[in-house]
């Protein structure tokens, strides 16, 4: 694999050109915003939070999916860039009922750290409301659709990882919601191995574990990485 | 909702939910493509066309069947808006809503059959008669505004126009009823 | 239905000139020849129970011999239908009733009948230049006889013997086509593409997933002309290499699935689709695949999930289809119109098309005329005709005496044009500048009895109910886009509402991963630009201009429940 040279936010830095931009940047000390990404699976390109600017590009690109290339100029930060990443962030909490004092994920969430981290102070946006459930059929886990944000990192995860392919989205547009086999309650699904790997990949307090209280659900989704790699190594 | 879990376990995939003979036109279709995953789509239009909606032990045949997770299928049935999970009327209205007939009024059809028949688009009626259903674009814009009525295309509607037609198909079936022996 | 049907197998230029030969011979032994219209518009207007009435009448009069009436293809003016016409005495007949054909049967040898007659000689045909559509509906659309008596599959066994692959794409390149589903990608470009991605298999995919409300193009040339499609799909896959090739066609139009399926079948019963396409070396197999309802897939990666029996989503490009498409190999994606494009090019050569059109948009460009106009139908100009002809010479402008206000191009992902740039010529650059877009062709008309606030509205609920949902921007922004245009058409919006309406259009367009939620805000921005005024007359005034809101003159605003203080 060929090795090639770009410069990311003035710095010079080299990486493999099967390497996508995220990854470079990470290695080389530069984060770049995402919800979606989560390493172990595959990418989605969903969230829109790691667009970056590619010199002679009109078009934003996607850091995740894109690919590096010889003499690549990307600039990760920009008046612009955050400032469509704070409109993104709360376009998320509009979309669902985000009540961070009550959630099980509060102090440990991606979604909040996002908002801390893109200095969100308030919402401008008109929240939605939207009328949604939760799922607390199964034995070890619960589902709480309205903390959802559709990263679909759960059913990667699920079907990737797990094999199981329990989760999928059902419906389209705003109306897409989690599911779980033919729409069935999770706890009575056939195909589910209560591995809790969906649990752990899960950024905000959608999916948690029974029995945590407000700010106690942890998640370290690190081991998917180990995971991954072994498939990797076997195969 | 146990209940309906239940009889999706009780399907065997080699064999048809039923008898029915309209499921050998189903497997048919899957044997046509491969009956690999890709013929997904190509077999819930059989299962629509055959039985006229996708129930969830249709839904399970054909994941069983083509070995793909129940989930994905019932994320591909829900994804297009071609397919219905709920039984349909008798007859069938179709509005369309491509820009052209909106322009012309399409809007007004659907409002005459809320107030006359109480009836909103996606439903059918509590008799089974009909349900109202609304296009995208049949691309039949130089007859704007148009609809399907059972199948037949017709253009340059009216209120009126959808009003009489409904009403021919409501006076049909109590034609029918009253005809029949029992 | 009385009809020639052949049987033998086509395999060289000569089996292909010996049958045309044949089925024009069989066709010149009738003295007189009818065709009605079978199109969608047509056979909703029972077109279907006209042509059985005058087959039925020519039998009963003992004329059978001399007279012969076939299904046809569109003729365009749609808004006539249905349409009958005899070409030996270039007549049209508009509006024929079942009634009327004892008349018309009567007529053919002597004078026509008057009070059905179009003007077929007026500026709605006569300002056309029909390249795709040239055979004006005079062609059974079903009839691979009468396709080939026509000229048909010419083309392609003249590529296979004549011209190399490379040779193809370049004849392409030089022709100066651009995809006519939207975008104007150089198709000849795409098909290098192919041609030099190397892999076992590649995959031609017609795209026929003609999405645009408003928009019904591709429907008709799939109607009529099944054959010349598929013909012009065997010269790219020639060209690319590709073996297998797929129709994607909407589930909304039966009738061009039904007759893109006869299609195939008789094509290849002749040899002129299969193994060793006319006795040489390429092979190339068709299948149709049914759309089920989402407008998304006609977006190139999101139609290839759909065909590998997906959801339609749409994926980041690159990879694009040309080198990574069709489960993971190279994919040409042309539109209907693009393939249809072809058989004129490659039988006229591209110097002859070259010279049609535009410095940068050459050829013709089909369109669906609809909306507020008089001649609402489908039409076929040379690209760099004006809006103002297209609209006022061949449109015959609005009709009931009221005023035009804009025209819409380029489906949801197009704009609004007004009257003060009416004289703008239509091409893919001038559309683009103007807001608008080219888009697959749909036009529709509006005069002032539309509300452009409206309008918006429309497309934003349209890009709202037809997101994919796989971004965020696109998932959710387009939705409050909806909202916030709801709420100014209901008089409860505000001028910082305004504001954030614009700003969230920013957000989306240029964060939005696919074209549908890069393109959604267009209708919004453009309707901004030209009619900033109707904006402000929901906001401040609370009116209507239009009266579509409410009344003109009345409050848009909700009454409020008498019972409050």
């Amino acid at each position: 694999m060929r090795v090639v040279t770009l410069k990311i936010n003035d710095q010079e830095m080299s990486g493999r050109e099967d390497e996508d931009i995220l990854h470079v940047a990470r290695e080389h000390g530069i984060e770049i915003p995402t919800l979606c990404q989560l390493d172990g699976i595959s990418e989605w390109g969903g969230c829109r939070l790691c667009l970056v600017e590619i010199e002679g590009s009109a078009k934003l690109s996607a850091a995740c999916v894109t690919k590096v290339s010889e003499g690549m100029v990307v600039n990760t930060e920009s008046e612009r860039l955050s400032g469509y990443r704070k409109t993104i962030v709360e376009m998320l909490f509009t979309e669902g009922n985000h009540i961070c004092s009550v959630c099980v994920s509060n102090n440990n969430c991606e979604l909040q750290d996002m908002s801390s981290d893109l200095k969100i102070d308030h919402i401008s946006l008109p929240y939605r409301y939207p009328a949604r459930t939760v799922d607390a059929s199964h034995d070890l886990f619960i589902f709480d659709a309205n903390r959802c944000i559709l990263c679909t990192r759960c059913v990667r995860v699920c079907d990737q990882v797990e094999g199981a392919h329990t989760w999928d989205i059902a419906g389209r547009g705003i109306q897409s919601q989690l599911i779980s086999d033919l729409h069935q309650p999770w706890g009575e699904s056939d195909s589910c191995t209560s591995c809790g790997k969906c649990v752990e990949a899960c950024p905000t307090g959608a999916l948690f574990e029974k029995g945590k209280a407000a700010g106690e659900m942890v998640k370290d989704p690190k081991f998917l990485v180990y995971l991954a790699d072994m498939k990797a190594e076997k195969s | 909702m146990s209940v309906k879990t239940r009889a999706i376990r009780k399907i065997d995939a080699v064999k048809v939910p039923s008898d029915d003979k309209r499921w050998l036109i189903v497997a048919a279709a899957m044997r046509k493509h491969g009956s690999a995953q890709s013929a997904l789509i190509e077999t819930l239009h059989s299962v629509q066309s055959s039985f006229g909606y996708l129930d969830d032990i249709a839904l399970a045949f054909v994941a069983h069947s083509l070995r793909i997770p129940l989930s994905k299928v019932y994320g591909v049935a829900t994804f297009y808006s071609h397919f219905r999970l709920k039984p349909q009327g008798k007859h069938n209205c179709v509005i369309c809503m491509g820009t052209a007939c909106y322009i012309k009024g399409s809007v007004k059809l659907l409002q005459k059959v809320d107030q006359k028949y109480g009836l909103k688009v996606g439903n059918t009626t509590s008799d089974n008669q009909f349900s109202l259903l609304e296009a995208r674009c049949l691309g039949a814009c130089g007859i704007a505004p148009a609809g399907i009525f059972d199948g037949r295309v017709l253009g340059n509607l009216s209120p009126a126009l959808v009003e009489s037609q409904l009403d021919s198909w409501l006076k049909e079936s109590t034609a029918n009823e009253t005809k029949s022996p029992s | 239905m009385i009809d020639r049907k052949i049987t033998q197998q086509i395999s060289s230029a000569e089996d292909l000139a010996k049958v045309a030969a044949e089925q024009l011979e069989w066709q010149a032994q009738y003295q007189h020849r009818v065709f009605v219209c079978m199109g969608t518009a047509c056979q909703s207007v029972q077109s279907g129970a006209v042509l059985a009435a005058l087959q039925t009448e020519i039998k009963n009069k003992g004329r059978e011999n001399e007279c012969l009436v076939s299904p046809g293809g569109c003729q365009g003016n749609c808004a006539s239908a249905p349409l009958v016409s005899v070409p030996e005495q270039d007549l049209l007949y508009q509006t024929v009733q079942p009634a009327d054909v004892e008349e018309i049967v009567d007529a053919l040898a002597g004078k026509p009948v008057s009070r059905l007659l179009c003007d077929n000689k007026g500026d709605f045909f006569s300002k056309q230049n029909r390249v795709v559509t040239n055979h004006r509906g005079l062609l059974n659309p079903e009839s691979i006889e009468d396709y080939i008596a026509a000229g048909g599959f010419r083309a392609l066994l003249k590529a296979l013997a004549e011209f190399s692959p490379d040779n193809v794409v370049q004849e392409l390149q030089k022709s100066g086509l651009r995809g006519r589903g939207g975008a104007g990608y150089p198709t000849g470009l795409k098909w290098s593409t192919v041609a030099k991605a190397r892999a076992e298999q590649k995959y031609v995919i017609c795209n026929a997933d003609e999405g645009d409300p408003g928009a019904f193009m591709n429907r008709s040339v799939l109607e009529d002309y099944p054959f010349r499609v598929l013909e012009g799909m065997a010269i790219a896959a020639y060209a690319v290499g590709a073996s297998k090739g797929y129709v994607y066609v909407r589930a909304e139009y039966p009738l061009a699935v039904e007759r893109v399926t006869k299609a195939i079948r008789s094509a290849e019963k002749h040899g002129l689709l299969g193994n060793k396409i006319g006795s040489m070396s390429l092979d190339f197999h068709v299948e149709i695949r049914l759309g089920a309802g989402a407008f998304v897939c006609g977006e190139e990666t999101a139609l290839i999930s759909s065909i590998e029996g997906g959801k339609g989503l749409p994926c980041p490009r690159p990879p694009y289809p040309a080198e990574s498409g069709l489960w993971g190999m190279p994919t040409l994606i042309n539109n209907v119109e693009t393939f249809a494009n072809v058989v004129p090019i490659i039988t006229n050569g591209a110097e002859w098309y070259a010279t049609i059109g535009t410095p940068r948009s050459k050829g013709t460009k089909t369109f669906a005329l609809s909306g507020r106009i008089i001649n609402t139908g489908l039409v076929e100009v040379p690209l760099g005709t004006s809006l103002r002809q297209m609209i006022f010479d061949i449109g015959g402008g609005v009709p009931d005496g009221h005023k035009f206000k804009a025209v819409q191009t380029g489906g949801p992902a197009g704009g609004c044009i007004p009257e003060e740039h009416l004289d703008a010529t239509i091409d893919y650059e001038t559309l683009m500048e103007l807001g608008s877009f080219m888009g697959s062709g749909g036009m529709i008309v509006m005069d002032d009895s539309s509300c452009m606030v409206d309008v918006a509205k429309f497309f934003m609920q349209f890009c709202a109910a037809e997101s994919c949902g796989k971004c965020v921007p696109c998932r959710v922004g387009t939705a409050h886009m909806h909202d916030m245009l709801d709420r100014i058409t209901k008089g409860e919006g505000t001028m910082e509402e305004l504001g954030q309406l614009e700003s969230l259009c920013d957000v989306v367009k240029f964060t939005s991963l696919c074209g549908l939620g890069q393109g959604a805000p267009n209708p919004v921005l453009s309707t901004l630009r030209f009619f900033k005024s109707e904006y402000l007359a929901h906001i401040v005034e609370h009116t209507c201009p239009a009266g579509v809101c409410a009344p003109i003159g009345q409050d848009i605003r909700r009454p409020t429940c008498a019972l409050s203080p």
